[in-house]
């Protein structure tokens, strides 16, 4: 396969893969913090207060970024793991494992940030609603991937493992999205779609579309510097026909 | 630009401990995450020199 002159399957090798993700990172910092800062900008100078809910609605534009973040990853790592266990390809694990970290801390950032929105507007640092309810099972879903994997020995079991959990949940990520329109909930509904014009005003949208793309890059950046460790930890360990016993081999794992 | 001050700004109309903890709260978790990464890779680094 190759598609821009690039041999792609050359990169599908964790020893080709790593010096890639090194080179790559610098970059992808380099735009997240960009990105951020003009996001910030906008947020903070650019766009108006609102005229109901004050300056309190200025959370969105940490809220919506990591509660799209939250989902968004989830997606790929289910989708680095869906290819694992298709391929039965070790990089597409490394990668799954590299993103739930990630995933969680956006999810977790997603709560906290929609508690302090909830607060002042609500009156409720939390209710239960449908919306609230599947993104804390979302938090919860990223944390036993996470344990999962550190509670079994054997790799390529903890991998495939993970792997499985990680795609049955996927199911969680629209219920998540739809929620707001298949339930009544006290969350509002979508500010930003598709198919409609946006309720609120241009600068906002703006401020809020560049923080997340800002927050993509993050989180480009940290994962593929996660992957080089996770890269880094596996070959550290020692490995069939490099001389090694069954003795050492199993120690290691 | 809505801020006539600094101490207008911070305040936030009202809700400036509740913005200010999101914006924070943030802040420290992706420079904690990084910070991390980067002690991780510092060992892993390490870690697979004395390998070789």
């Amino acid at each position: 396969m190759s598609f821009l002159g690039i041999n792609w399957f050359k990169y599908s090798s964790p020893q080709a893969f790593h010096p890639l993700a090194g080179r790559m990172i610098p970059w992808f910092s380099a735009a997240a913090l960009a990105l951020i800062g003009i996001g910030l900008y906008f947020g903070f100078f650019i766009a108006p207060t609102d005229f109901q809910q004050g300056d309190a609605y200025r959370i969105i534009f940490v809220h919506v970024p990591a509660a799209w973040m939250s989902m968004f990853l989830y997606v790929i790592m289910a989708a680095w793991a869906g290819l694992g266990l298709g391929l039965n390809a070790r990089p597409s694990f490394m990668m799954a494992q590299a993103i739930a970290p990630t995933g969680a801390m956006f999810t977790f950032l997603a709560l906290l940030t929609g508690a302090m929105w909830g607060k002042p507007t609500w009156g409720a640092w939390w209710v239960w609603d449908a919306r609230l309810t599947s993104e804390l099972i979302l938090l919860f879903q990223y944390i036993g991937i996470i344990l999962l994997r550190t509670s079994i020995d054997d790799l390529r079991r903890a991998d495939r493992a993970s792997a499985v959990f990680a795609l049955v949940g996927v199911v969680n990520v629209p219920i998540i999205y739809f929620s707001v329109r298949w339930w009544n909930t006290l969350h509002q509904g979508a500010s930003v779609s598709m198919t409609a014009s946006p309720k609120m005003a241009a600068t906002m949208v703006t401020a809020m579309l560049v923080m997340t793309l800002g927050f993509w890059m993050y989180s480009f950046a940290v994962t593929l510097a996660r992957v080089r460790c996770v890269i880094a930890e596996r070959e550290r360990q020692p490995s069939w026909g490099k001389n090694s016993s069954i003795q050492e081999v199993a120690e290691a794992r | 630009m809505q801020w006539g001050s600094p101490t207008e700004f911070w305040a936030m109309g009202g809700y400036g401990l509740y913005v200010w903890t999101s914006f924070g709260a943030t802040a420290l978790c992706m420079v904690w995450e990084v910070l991390a990464v980067w002690r991780r890779h510092a060992s892993a680094a390490a870690g697979s020199r004395d390998m070789s």
